[in-house]
């Protein structure tokens, strides 16, 4: 036999180049504008796009390995857990909630994502980004379903999400997360990587995947944390991949970082609005909490984000200027949307309540400057309301925001007895903002947000009815008509979590299974 | 003898989500397929029109010519949710390892007759590329096209044609070294014989209908690409030749068509049994991206093929014709 010549062998580096890079070639049967048509629109100047440093090398082979060992994991515990009743192990029936609300708000986007990805990976010319990007693809898939396969089994015995995609796409305060992965899939693609890859997964995936996961564990729910835990490794490389996006924009072309601060500006306040739906929930939802929504913010951006802010400012990046106005909302933001949600409880897809005396006082103590002025006082009177029989549900519909699409529920930066309202003119219309930062988005493309599906101008033209509704019969209940179009069932998906069925049978099966009844 | 084990039992209030009872029937419960699969695409009261796109809606069903009554009359024969998806991967990954070590280990890429050793690397490497192209084109479907059942898949693809470029690249590495991959790059880029191939796939990049890109590179192309590379020119020609070991580099490309074949055959199938129109529209496609296929492949054959090239194409291209009769297209 020949003696073999011993091979150079590849570095890891080398290795990964000719697996990836190397694949890559420059055509010359098609233009490369029409090949790639959408990367020059948005004013983002590339050179080279081989500059880009893979931020984690992991070719098919051992990512066939090592996803299959984690789904293999996860579903064995999924099964054990639903075998087992594990849904009966929850602090309280008032955790499922939360688990309503993020089947229905955060698991449809975690599939936008994924088209998302598919999208920006086949736009952009670079073999690295293509790589790291369909990964992500891949990834967000697994995130949409393994969170439908969990929660499937709460679906079984509990009301709010037996129809969460039919939900998704209609009800009222769902258009508020729906919009903001719209905005980010419907912007080029180099928008997108800042909007979802940087600003979601880097800057605030700690409060928003997080807080879900933790609340989870806090709370006995295995199913939910165990996803959240299997997911954890994928998140870690999205993270790498949203910084490293960043990086390779700006070190590209000075021209780059207006655009790219712009965005970044506009990104944080887009998705702190969306994290209003977390703040509440941590703050009230959560039978165990896992820590206050100020808390949070104040570890995961302020010192967090700090660092990394200034980590970019080398790039002649700036922390984003709403920055000061998320600050000056902390002592406020959550009770804010508690105290619209108990009043919207019957136009929604999971119960609301007033918190109880314990409760009062853990809020009275994490938020001291502004809970026990401004809003014990009403819960308070809300509370004795209930007890009299009246038990108040707003059947009014609210103004909402233009840009984010929350009601105008929010007051004045430093003022917390005066709601907070912009306007703006607009080729003969007028346009209605909750802040100065959601107006500036608009103002800088109103082409874009005036297109907004707003639930409320919706319902009002009558586009939230079911079909053949007539809305000018005698006796004619809006309320009941937008609840059939969202196919949500009156006194059992909705209201006070007092009467719910939830309660009821929680309590009735807890028992059957610990007592010999 | 069967024991008995005593769980609590609680009667659920439903069996699925709604929108599968919707399509399957309230009384049983859903498959994780079906679960992680139907109406997980959002289908209404969409925000923003795309601003790379502005007469098209973010998804948008009239991006192809195909029409289709319900998009997700789609399934997918293997029941490919991810879970599923990388178990199955897994698997195969493992025998591909296994393969790779066995010939690594007893030197048999040294045993191999240096005129296979040199076929194998001429009409191997350059295929990284067309691999390259599938992952990109399927990124292409997989973002455009409509309704999860259709679009899925494709994603799946996409990452399974990387893995294959990433194979071909190892054997590559095995049997040769970077210089090959190298002089393999400047073959897809100027030699003749890679000439219309290239311009295939590079033609495939600017398809805008998803459904049509579907055709071409999943159907068309790889319909001929594997049966005559890897299951003619590996399998049967080379092993004769003492290129066995060859096969086993390649297995995982022969399972995988086998495998992934049933899909587009079912997808084919599918579109075109929707209504006259449809097939029509899939049988021009067909006909004009297999003509053009078979005729990118013939010069790409003779490198291991020589005289026999047009007799081995041919057949090829018969049973390509067989499988889309099967299919109920008949070209």
């Amino acid at each position: 036999m020949d003696m073999q010549v011993a091979k150079k062998k590849l570095g890891l580096k080398e290795r990964y180049a000719v697996m990836t890079r190397g694949l890559d070639w420059t055509p010359s049967y098609q233009k490369m504008e029409d090949i790639y048509p959408y990367i020059a629109y948005e004013g983002i100047k590339i050179h080279d796009w081989d500059k880009w440093e893979d931020p984690f090398r992991l070719t098919m082979d051992a990512y066939w390995k090592y996803q299959a060992e984690k789904e293999r994991k996860l579903y064995a515990i999924i099964d054990a857990f639903n075998q087992n009743n594990g849904h009966l192990n929850v602090t309280d029936a008032r955790y499922i909630n939360t688990i309503k609300l993020f089947i229905s708000g955060i698991s449809p986007l975690e599939y936008v994502a994924h088209r998302g990805f598919a999208h920006a990976g086949r736009a952009f010319p670079g073999a690295g980004p293509r790589v790291a990007c369909l990964m992500q693809s891949l990834d967000e898939i697994r995130h949409a379903q393994t969170q439908v396969h969990s929660i499937s089994n709460y679906n079984k015995y509990y009301n709010g999400m037996h129809d969460f995609h039919h939900a998704h796409d209609r009800v009222w305060f769902l258009s508020v997360p729906k919009s903001f992965f719209d905005d980010a899939i419907t912007a080029g693609p180099f928008e997108f990587m800042v909007s979802i890859g940087f600003s979601f997964e880097y800057v605030l995936t700690n409060l928003l995947f997080v807080p879900f996961v933790s609340g989870a564990a806090y709370n006995g729910d295995m199913g939910t944390m165990t996803f959240g835990f299997s997911a954890q490794s994928d998140e870690a490389r999205h993270m790498t991949l949203g910084l490293e996006v960043i990086k390779f924009i700006l070190e590209q072309d000075p021209a780059n970082v207006p655009i790219v601060q712009r965005w970044i500006d506009k990104w944080t306040w887009r998705g702190y609005r969306v994290l209003t739906l977390v703040a509440m929930m941590m703050d009230y939802m959560l039978p165990k909490r896992t820590m206050s929504w100020k808390e949070a913010w104040e570890v995961y951006f302020e010192e967090n984000g700090g660092a990394l802010f200034k980590d970019l400012a080398r790039y002649g990046i700036k922390m984003p200027k709403c920055a000061e106005q998320i600050a000056l909302e902390k002592d406020h933001l959550s009770h804010q949307a508690w105290s619209t949600f108990y009043n919207y409880a019957a136009a929604a897809n999971f119960h609301t309540w007033m918190p109880d005396e314990d409760e009062m006082a853990w809020l009275a103590a994490k938020y001291p400057a502004s809970f026990d002025k401004h809003y014990r006082p009403r819960y308070e009177f809300w509370r004795e309301q209930a007890a009299k029989g009246n038990r108040f549900y707003n059947k009014t519909l609210p103004m909402l925001c233009q840009t984010c699409q929350i009601p105008m529920i929010f007051t004045e930066p430093g003022d917390a007895t005066k709601i907070c309202y912009r306007e703006v003119d607009y080729k003969g219309d007028k346009y209605h903002f909750c802040s100065d930062h959601c107006k500036e988005i608009f103002e800088h493309e109103p082409e874009k947000y005036v297109q907004a599906w707003l639930p409320v101008h919706q319902i009002y033209q009558g586009n939230c009815f079911p079909e053949g509704t007539d809305p000018t019969v005698e006796g004619f209940d809006p309320l009941a008509a937008v609840l059939q179009y969202y196919k949500l069932e009156h006194g059992r998906d909705n209201l006070d979590f007092d009467i719910s069925e939830d309660k009821k049978n929680f309590a009735e099966w807890r028992g059957q299974a610990t007592k010999n009844i | 003898m069967q024991i008995d084990l005593r769980t609590v039992t609680i009667k659920p209030l439903r069996q699925t989500f709604d929108n599968i009872a919707r399509r399957i029937g309230a009384d049983k419960p859903a498959s994780r397929y079906q679960e992680g699969t139907l109406d997980m695409q959002q289908t209404a009261n969409f925000h923003y029109r795309p601003t790379w796109d502005p007469e098209h809606d973010i998804y948008d069903a009239s991006r192809t010519a195909i029409k289709m009554a319900d998009w997700y009359a789609f399934k997918d024969p293997r029941q490919f949710y991810y879970g599923a998806y990388t178990l199955a991967r897994a698997k195969q990954q493992d025998t591909a390892e296994a393969n790779f070590d066995f010939v690594e280990n007893r030197g048999l890429a040294g045993t191999l007759p240096e005129s296979v050793r040199k076929t194998v690397l001429e009409l191997l490497l350059p295929l990284r590329h067309v691999a390259w192209g599938s992952n990109m084109n399927n990124a292409s479907v997989c973002a455009y096209s409509y309704g999860t059942g259709f679009s899925q898949p494709h994603i799946y693809q996409a990452m399974d044609q990387l893995g294959i470029a990433q194979y071909l690249t190892r054997v590559g590495l095995l049997l040769g070294d970077v210089e090959s991959l190298d002089e393999a790059k400047r073959a897809w880029m100027d030699d003749d014989a890679w000439q219309g191939l290239r311009r295939y796939v590079e033609d495939s990049f600017v398809i805008k209908d998803p459904v049509e890109l579907f055709v071409a590179q999943n159907v068309a192309l790889d319909g001929l690409l594997y049966p005559l590379v890897y299951e003619t020119i590996i399998d049967d020609v080379l092993s004769s030749q003492g290129g066995t070991p060859v096969a086993m580099l390649t297995q995982f490309m022969t399972d995988w068509f086998t495998e992934t074949r049933k899909w587009a055959d079912a997808t084919v199938k599918i579109a075109a049994a929707e209504s006259p129109e449809n097939k029509e529209v899939m049988a021009r496609w067909l006909s004009q991206w297999r003509d053009r296929s078979a005729a990118a492949l013939l010069p790409v054959a003779r490198i291991a093929l020589g005289d026999r090239s047009d007799e081995v194409l041919g057949e090829v291209v018969q049973q390509f014709n067989a499988r889309m009769a099967k299919a109920g297209v008949a070209l």
